[in-house]
């Protein structure tokens, strides 16, 4: 049986659509935008800012989008002239108590106001009153709200109240008095708040770590996945001259909606660490001698011969890296461990399954998978005459003791791991920001991620790395892409078995015998 | 014509024959005036043969919209196992109108009996009566009478020993002019922001706490005692004869430039202009009436040589141009400027806007401070073309009707008196008598 579709016509177009579908999701299907405001589809409707009014036949009145169900045989004019006018007024009432400030505006360049004002709003204003001003007020956690550019849509309120289920935030006054009020002794302080700054269509609600940092149109934009921890939340990072800016949610309906947690928005810092590795070096008689990758691979490769490899391996690798690392263990008959920081669980009420998880790192079960094991003394199984390979995996002091046992430590990380001393070799390795691959979150989710800036200096991507090291053991198999990796991780793991970078796609695909993931 | 003043001899007497009597508010007096008897045999009816009185009787909502009431009625599925209310829509807040208190005021009883019905006839056993913020003495009687009747056992649990429950309650607004919108009233009854919602749903599908529900105004509910009490062609019988469609009394509030103020019962169909002149007296003063609004502020501003013709009945008012609406008649004599009686109209409504649609937030303070900025002699020749294109943008594109509202007096208003704004434009004197209501 297949599901009823209702019929209809959209600015001429024919489309087929899910009965109780809205006209803004439908016409989203025909492959036209109706302007709006107030309508977000991980929020309640509204129907408050007037401005997705379209022309319906047979109506007798401009109909809200948001708020009207599609109907068989329906035929509803978006660019009519009625329409065109009702949302041109629309626009102009918005801007008569707007400072029309877009210069200084964080929002400038990624601005719904500004979009649809140079789109279809007037070009002059005919108000000749004094603007409304209210001072600009900290709303707590990352957000500052600046009444004056408000459009009072009441997306942050709905967010807050229907979603993260913590009524802070109200519609204060009435009237153009009106401005978005906190209810007394209450800040935006809940883990999921500073999503009312990416709900926020205009400049009014903003991020202090944020604040005045870039242009919006200055940023490069590059689909990731969040490492703050195993929930693997689907995000944007944006650059700008090789620096990671911010973190941005990316919609992904089975794994985050529409949102992200604080903690993975601020995460990105890590990413922008001034104290790097940037090239290869080996441990000579006066410290660290840089040397060139084949030195470094051809250092590493004679440490290891003829002993057991243990790996220390960060959950945040790739499952491309991870797979490559236990191909090295195999080959020496060694063992892989790691350790996950944890912390407490954070949910978001509104959408199910979905949480800051406890696990802060983005990809333990890919090393689960991979044949590591968890441990939160990942070093204390060392055996005299080990070598051991720090992968970014954290050090902590009371790991050194353990680490001392090894017979020699090769390091392939990001930055230095601190307390380690007399590292063999050391070999510089890229951030999930610097290279492309996947990670597998904690619902058995593989998603992929893509290169956002360069790697400092010499720095090359984990997997390749290991798979020069292989070369230098001896083995014949070379990659040159993260995809092939993972076609190798796909023939040999029986969990990866038929997914491809083709078919993960930006959205990600279940690994075999999981259920296809969370969302509402 | 109610308390303190004896009523003129060509009104009709049916809701407002017990004004002023003061024995009249206890639930005892209410019962020696024939009270209560209707709701006694309502409850032995069936709640459809009661809705098809009502419907016979063509009593329409005398809250402003004049929906048929019956019809209204019958929207409420019957026996769909969810509980149904009934809301008394008591938050005349409409500028002009005061009817409703002066129903409240002397006659609870009434109100009492004609929510017990109307929740009956409707499968409710609850009725909730929202009373504005600002009518403290209503609230007081309202109260103190439906305790006096729940006490007597009239409603309750075995309402009037009929074994039937129904209940009713009242409740105090905080004072919003648009908590007297059905769909606001609801939020505000539920303990929200008063806010209006989206329709659809509509409130007989799902309304206060979600479920279906019937909002009725004071006055409507009050008249349906009496139709079920003297049958449906007897109230039908009060009407224009070739106009069926406006039935029964309707209580005016006539305030504003007018020798005798105050309520007036008449029978629908009833001449405007002698309704003006004759029972209530005219302009004061040997002045001449310039302009009334005959229905509550919301409705467009006629001439008094448009009132003078028209009829009093819901046609009869879309005919002159207006509407019947709450039937609050605001008189305006020729000493008075009308830009200024629409600037505090369009000041009422900015003020009383919940800001949620965009053109009524942002539209009825435009509005006001154009117009507040032309009477203090600032205007521009522009500004007319302006106002009537803000008034364009805010009407028929809101959830609610407010907006519309505002721009309604601007829209009739500058039709028929544009020469007195172009004379503050240019700043010339626009009237000997200088305005005694400013």
């Amino acid at each position: 049986m297949t599901a009823p579709r209702v019929n209809l016509t959209i600015e001429g177009r024919p489309v087929s659509v899910a009965p109780g579908t809205n006209l803004i999701e439908a016409a989203k299907q025909a492959g036209v935008l109706i302007p709006h405001y107030c309508y977000h589809p991980g929020l309640p409707v509204a129907g408050v800012c007037r401005m997705c009014l379209v022309e319906v036949e047979k109506f007798p009145k401009l109909a809200p989008a948001c708020a009207t169900a599609v109907a068989e045989g329906q035929v509803v004019h978006v660019h009519s002239e009625k329409a065109r006018e009702a949302r041109k007024g629309v626009l102009e009432m918005l801007l008569i108590n707007h400072p029309l400030d877009c210069p200084i505006c964080d929002q400038s360049g990624e601005c719904e106001l500004q979009d649809y004002t140079y789109q279809e709003g007037r070009a002059d204003s005919r108000y000749r009153e004094p603007k409304r001003f209210n001072p600009v007020e900290d709303f707590g956690g990352d957000v500052l709200y600046v009444p004056n550019r408000c459009i009072l849509c009441t997306r942050c309120v709905r967010f807050m109240d229907d979603v993260a289920h913590d009524n802070v935030l109200n519609v204060s006054e009435r009237g153009d008095r009106a401005f978005i009020g906190k209810f007394e002794g209450k800040d935006l302080t809940h883990e999921w708040a500073a999503n009312v700054v990416d709900l926020c269509p205009v400049g009014a609600l903003l991020s202090k770590d944020f604040l005045n940092k870039a242009r919006a149109w200055e940023l490069d934009r590059t689909a990731s996945v969040c490492t703050g921890c195993s929930q693997g939340c689907n995000i944007i990072v944006e650059t700008r001259d090789n620096v990671v800016m911010r973190y941005r949610p990316r919609s992904n309906e089975q794994v985050n909606d529409f949102f992200m947690c604080d903690h993975g928005r601020m995460s990105y810092r890590g990413l922008n660490r001034r104290d790097r590795i940037d090239v290869p070096s080996i441990l000579g008689g006066k410290g660290y001698d840089a040397v060139d990758w084949d030195v470094a691979l051809d250092g590493a490769a004679r440490v290891l011969k003829g002993k057991r490899a243990y790996v220390v391996a960060s959950p945040n690798l790739s499952n491309e890296s991870l797979h490559l690392l236990s191909r090295l263990i195999k080959k020496t008959g060694g063992v892989g461990t790691f350790r996950i920081e944890t912390g407490h669980e954070a949910p978001l009420p509104g959408v199910k399954d979905l949480s800051l998880r406890a696990d802060r790192a983005a990809n333990g079960t890919g090393a689960e998978l991979m044949g590591f094991t968890r441990s939160n003394t990942p070093f204390a199984g060392i055996a005299a005459g080990d070598a051991l390979i720090i992968a970014d995996a954290e050090v902590k002091p009371e790991d050194l003791a353990a680490i001392g046992q090894a017979s020699a430590v090769i390091v392939l990380s990001t930055s230095m791991p601190a307390g380690v001393t007399r590292a063999a070799v050391v070999l510089p390795v890229s951030t999930h920001a610097e290279e492309e691959g996947t990670f597998t979150n904690l619902r058995g989710r593989v998603q992929r991620f893509l290169q956002a800036k360069a790697a400092p200096g010499m720095a090359r991507p984990t997997w390749f790395a290991v798979s020069d090291l292989l070369g230098a053991l001896g083995e014949s198999a070379q990659y040159f892409m993260a995809s092939e990796v993972f076609a190798s991780l796909a023939a040999s793991n029986a969990g990866f078995a038929g997914l491809s970078y083709d078919t993960v796609g930006l959205r990600g695909l279940p690994i075999a015998g999981e259920p296809a993931g969370a969302g509402r | 014509m109610g308390y303190p003043h004896k009523p003129h001899p060509r009104e009709t007497q049916v809701l407002s024959t017990h004004f002023g009597t003061a024995d009249a508010r206890t639930a005892e007096g209410w019962k020696q005036r024939g009270g209560y008897k209707a709701l006694q045999n309502a409850l032995g009816m069936d709640p459809l043969a009661i809705q098809q009185v009502v419907k016979d009787s063509g009593l329409r909502g005398r809250g402003g919209a004049g929906f048929p009431t019956g019809l209204k009625w019958s929207f409420m599925k019957q026996g769909d196992g969810k509980p149904h209310y009934l809301c008394c829509n008591a938050d005349e807040s409409e500028p002009g109108t005061f009817k409703d208190r002066e129903i409240m005021r002397w006659t609870p009883h009434a109100l009492i009996e004609g929510c017990a019905i109307g929740a009956y006839a409707i499968g409710a056993e609850t009725a909730y009566i929202y009373i504005r913020g600002e009518f403290t003495e209503p609230l007081d009687v309202m109260e103190r009478a439906v305790a006096e009747a729940r006490a007597a056992g009239i409603i309750g649990k075995n309402a009037m020993g009929s074994g039937k429950t129904v209940d009713v309650w009242v409740h105090k607004g905080a004072g919003a002019y648009i908590c007297g919108e059905e769909t606001a009233l609801m939020n505000s009854l539920e303990g929200k922001r008063g806010n209006p919602r989206i329709k659809p749903p509509f409130p007989a599908v799902a309304g206060l706490f979600g479920m279906p529900t019937t909002i009725n105004n004071v006055e409507t509910l009050t008249a349906v005692p009496h139709i079920l009490n003297n049958g449906a062609d007897w109230y039908k019988k009060m009407s224009r004869p070739d106009n069926p469609k406006s039935t029964g009394t309707k209580l005016w509030s006539v305030c504003g430039n007018i020798t005798r103020p105050g309520n007036y019962e008449v029978e629908m169909g009833f001449p405007f202009g002698e309704f003006l002149q004759d029972l209530c007296g005219g302009a004061p003063n040997g002045r001449k009436i310039k302009a009334v609004i005959p229905g509550g502020s919301s409705v467009p501003i006629i001439t008094w040589e448009e009132a003078e013709s028209a009829v009093m009945d819901y046609e009869g008012m879309v005919a002159a141009g207006t509407m019947l609406g709450s039937a609050g008649c605001i008189v305006i004599d020729e000493a008075q400027s009308m830009p200024r009686q629409i600037a505090r109209l369009a000041r009422f409504y900015a003020h009383e806007s919940c800001a949620q649609c965009t053109q009524c937030r942002e539209g009825t303070a435009w509005t006001t401070k154009i117009l507040e900025r032309i009477c203090a002699g600032d205007g521009t020749a522009e500004d007319l073309d302006t106002l009537l294109s803000i008034a364009d943008n805010m009407t028929g594109k809101t959830i609610c009707v407010l907006s519309d509202s505002c721009a309604t007096p601007v829209v009739s208003g500058l039709q028929r008196w544009r020469h007195e704004f172009e004379a503050l434009i240019t700043r010339k004197t626009v009237h000997a008598v200088p305005a005694v209501v400013a």
